[in-house]
């Protein structure tokens, strides 16, 4: 009984962690937007089951029930749901930019311009043009 | 009227940004931000005043009651923070009317002006509020308006800048809510203050071990506790300079409040001391932040990611403060939240002016810049000198009181850590100077002139206060203890 | 299930369309938890505007991730501890459903008894939403509000550009013309519908937000076949983002309303002399805010995408 009454949440956790992983361990940019969505939703899942009452009914009020489900979660899930699309929304429009930007929306390519542009800092700073140690250095990363 | 401020420092500015989108006149938008952003100061020093003499004020939005509805109250800490935000909210947007105009193409400028004061209100907002999940709401808002001062520059590094703030942030804010999720599982409210009373009951239970957890682990996502801060440096580094300065002064003290707020109102010392050892983790996490940013930031180029790099190393002295938990302790950190505001606000906006001047924040070209800006260029130095800790600045104020906190408690160890760290933050001023002072110039300094007075005012006016503070503490140690006294009361 | 599918493709067309299922599984588990008004948003946001943006900007980038650019042992590490913490958390949880749960014991039980005296409207969870907390909707609204303002100010287009490229597109599928005969017959329905969802928000699911996104997405699909040109002559784009602030105002409005009648902000009650008519017309003005704010967000956001198609396309 002990850890069938919590099976919801175990599920959640999964979810979750798929999320997260997606997340962390993807280049991608928009695959890690869609992480990102799926790591929120199963935080929709987490309150939404915690709200649920067994053998009750949808929270709008009506003579012929008496028990209902909290309605104080979906409340705050709505809220979270347009967080959510709201983060989604800037961040495609910044994968977008990005990809004008850099010509890809690969993370590793972007980094690989972004420490050419720091080396190219380094050697307007210190004068060393014809350093092609360091840059190969740096390239490497 | 006085009854209604709790509400109307946050709304006031609430109201004023999508108007911003009906005046559409950039240099009238710009005014009309400032003149916004000064009434909340104005209702800010209200606001503690009335604190200070007459206790904790409380408001109940929509008129309900606090647990079923949402409930402001102000008290010391957030008086206290509240006041620092407006008011440095205030200083940078009058630096802001010249400086955006060089640094964003004309018709970004009201968007610009929109999004500052939408993050202004989510800032105030998490301040103000004393419930759970309506201080997420409105960290979202602060979260993506600040996403939005980032990008909107011209440097492409800008907007992986900030999009890599925008995953972490929100990774960050989804672990906060999962916090405020299982808090409410186990005690059915989520009013700051009602929590504060139910928890005691389930201290023993894990789900409330877990938030707190994921709660710490949300906050020190969002105020760039190292090794959480990867986020911090390109993003300070490659945002337009205004936008550098507002953040830079802020949003880390406002998550660091909320910090503050969760570990001593609501969860109480107790519950954290007998959980985890979280003293010993944000002594090591502290410590560790302030060496490794410290001397990242002496191998930095652009001197934005410089004082980006100084600026992880600082939370990492706020954080020490609270690792230590007494009440000497927790009076250096919010000393140094106020001071460290002041320094960077200074220092950022120094750089605005030059960046504003020869359109670049390489250190190499900074070259000679000592001869031809002089008053900007001793703002920045003045503000170095504070970052380091010299006598007659805030920053010294700051590091006696950690170190005397660290002594009193018995850490002296730490304390001499913390003097050699201040040695290396000794190096990377240094380094700043000499290029300023000692290198000859490299690129054609000849149309450069001074900052124009639009931005040195408002850089003077901080630097004046990074010294006045210093010298005169009556106000900021006083609050601060006062702020300290009643968290410990409480408990 | 669909989560893991998303992790191991790398067409990226694939993985949108696989996450917008997702979406509407989620929203039928959602209805399973007795959470309809969550499940009407879940699947109208999730499934419909977000997997339309997800869309809008795979026309823009590449549709193929990189294959072989893990990093999976420390991400999984991370991941793995993050669980092992939730897990643990879970243990101590009070059981899936069960009645006497604190949450179901502290503050909620006011809502369920009393609001209906207090507010006055069936669907408690409009009334929370609305009442109760609105404080949060506003602080909502707002938060798409700041989005609307961040993709506008990152995906401007110059009038200049947007005239040059207005002559040389084509409305998009001109000759589908089954599709567009349908579609001018449905856009009313759709419009229509938005409607009754706004002002039905009081009795059954429904409200400002799912209509809002309704209305939206019926502009959306009127734009996507008759082209952008024409679209903007009915509906100005300059009209559209001064809505998206109007709608945050109206909301607020009322709030500083509720403060010069004497009341807290907020604090319905005396808009009218009798409370729970008060209460009534709050919620109504409040939800319309909401509805405002969100459909010319929505639209906002398709039109700056595809604009952003348009320059790509025609303009180099």
């Amino acid at each position: 009984m002990n850890i069938i009454g919590l099976y919801n949440y175990w599920i959640v956790v999964v979810l979750m962690l798929i999320g997260f992983f997606i997340v962390i361990a993807h280049e991608n940019l928009i695959k890690k937007l869609v992480g990102l969505s799926i790591f929120q939703t199963s935080v929709f899942f987490l309150y939404i089951s915690m709200g649920k009452v067994a053998g009750a009914t949808a929270p709008i009020l009506d003579e012929n029930y008496q028990l209902y489900s909290n309605p104080l979660p979906h409340v705050l899930i709505l809220t979270a749901i347009v967080v959510g699309i709201a983060t989604t929304a800037m961040g495609l429009a910044l994968v977008v930019r990005i990809y004008e930007a850099y010509g890809s929306i690969e993370e590793s390519d972007i980094q690989v311009q972004d420490n050419n542009d720091r080396l190219e800092d380094y050697l307007e700073a210190y004068g060393h043009k014809n350093d092609t140690h360091l840059f190969n250095q740096d390239k490497d990363e | 009227m006085t009854a209604h401020f709790p509400i109307l420092q946050v709304i006031i500015p609430l109201l004023a940004a999508p108007l911003c989108l009906f005046i559409r006149i950039p240099r009238i938008v710009g005014i009309f931000a400032i003149l916004v952003s000064a009434t909340a100061f104005l209702i800010s020093c209200g606001l503690l005043q009335e604190v200070i003499t007459g206790g904790t004020l409380s408001y109940q939005l929509g008129g309900w009651a606090a647990p079923w509805g949402i409930e402001y109250r102000i008290d010391k800490l957030n008086g206290y923070l509240l006041l620092l935000v407006s008011g440095v909210s205030t200083i940078v947007l009058v630096a802001a009317q010249t400086s955006i105009s060089k640094e964003l193409p004309e018709n970004r400028h009201t968007f610009f002006y929109t999004a500052y004061l939408l993050c202004l209100t989510g800032l105030l907002g998490i301040l103000a509020t004393a419930d759970a999940f309506n201080l997420f709401v409105f960290l979202e808002i602060s979260a993506l308006s600040s996403y939005t001062l980032i990008a909107i520059g011209t440097d492409r590094r800008a907007l992986t800048a900030s999009y890599q703030y925008l995953v972490m942030g929100t990774i960050g804010a989804t672990f906060i809510i999962i916090g405020v999720g299982l808090m409410y599982m186990m005690t059915g409210t989520l009013n700051m203050y009602d929590l504060a009373e139910r928890l005691p009951a389930v201290y023993e239970s894990k789900t409330v071990l877990s938030a707190f957890g994921f709660f710490i682990v949300g906050v020190c996502l969002k105020l760039a506790l190292f090794p959480l801060h990867l986020w911090l440096p390109n993003a300070y580094a490659y945002a337009p300079s205004i936008t550098t300065a507002f953040l830079a002064a802020t949003s880390t003290k406002v998550a660091v409040y909320v910090l503050i707020r969760y570990i001593f109102s609501i969860f109480g010392i107790e519950f954290v001391d007998m959980s985890l050892p979280l003293g010993d983790i944000f002594l090591f996490l502290g410590l560790t932040g302030i060496f490794v940013a410290s001397v990242a930031a002496i191998y930095q180029l652009n001197i934005k990611r410089l004082f980006a790099y100084s600026s992880v190393a600082q939370i990492g002295y706020i954080i020490l403060g609270l690792a230590i938990e007494t009440e000497l302790g927790l009076t250096a950190t919010l000393l140094h939240l106020f001071n460290h505001a002041l320094m960077k606000a200074a220092i950022f906006l120094a750089i605005g002016a030059v960046v504003y001047r020869i359109g670049s924040a390489q250190l190499s070209h900074y070259a000679g810049l000592g001869k031809k800006m002089p008053w900007t260029m001793a703002a920045i130095v003045a503000g170095g000198l504070s970052l380091i800790g010299v006598p007659l600045t805030v920053g010294f104020v700051s590091k006696w009181y950690l170190v005397v906190a660290l002594l009193d408690k018995g850490w002296w160890p730490v304390a001499v850590l913390v003097l050699i760290s201040s040695l290396i933050a000794v190096i990377y001023v240094w380094r700043v100077v000499e290029w300023i002072y000692l290198t000859p110039p490299r690129i054609i300094t000849d149309e450069i002139k001074e900052a124009p007075m639009s931005q040195l005012i408002p850089i003077w006016i901080l630097v004046l206060a990074n010294i006045y503070f210093g010298v005169d503490t009556r106000l900021t140690v006083g609050v601060s203890k006062l702020a300290a006294q009643s968290l410990f009361g409480v408990n | 299930m669909t989560a893991i599918a998303i992790t191991r493709m790398s067409d990226l067309f694939a993985v949108v369309m696989l996450s917008g299922i997702y979406s509407l599984l989620s929203a039928s588990l959602f209805l399973d938890l007795d959470a309809v008004d969550v499940a009407f948003t879940e699947a109208s946001v999730g499934a419909g505007i977000s997997t339309l943006l997800f869309l809008a900007t795979l026309k823009l980038v590449p549709r193929y991730e990189k294959k072989s650019r893990y990093k999976p042992t420390l991400a999984l590490g991370v991941v793995i501890a993050t669980g092992a913490l939730l897990i643990y958390g879970t243990l101590d949880m009070p059981h899936f459903g069960e009645a006497d749960a604190p949450v179901h014991q502290h503050v909620a039980p006011r809502y369920l008894n009393d609001s209906m005296n207090e507010v006055g409207i069936p669907n408690v969870v409009t009334s929370i939403l609305a009442s109760y907390r609105g404080y949060d909707t506003l602080g909502e609204t707002l938060v798409i509000f700041t989005a609307g303002i961040g993709v506008l100010s990152l995906l401007m287009v110059s009038r200049r550009t947007k005239e040059k490229a207005l002559q040389k597109v084509p409305a998009d599928m001109q000759n589908q013309i089954i599709l567009r005969v349908v579609a001018k017959m449905m856009l009313p329905l759709i419009l229509i519908f938005a409607l009754y969802v706004q002002f039905h928000g009081d009795y059954g699911p429904g409200g400002g937000f799912q209509a809002g996104v309704i209305f939206a997405a019926g502009i959306i699909l009127y734009t996507m076949l008759f082209g952008l040109s024409l679209t903007q002559k009915v509906i100005k784009t300059e009209v559209v983002e001064r809505l998206t602030a109007f709608g945050v105002l109206l909301y607020a409005g009322v709030g500083i309303a509720c403060m010069l009648l004497g009341g807290n902000f907020l604090d319905y009650n005396v808009l009218r002399h009798d409370p729970v008519h008060g209460q009534h017309l709050g919620i109504l003005l409040v939800e319309l805010g909401v509805g405002i704010t969100v459909a010319a967000v929505m639209i906002t956001l398709f039109f700056k995408f595809t604009w952003r198609t348009v320059k790509h396309k025609y303009n180099q």
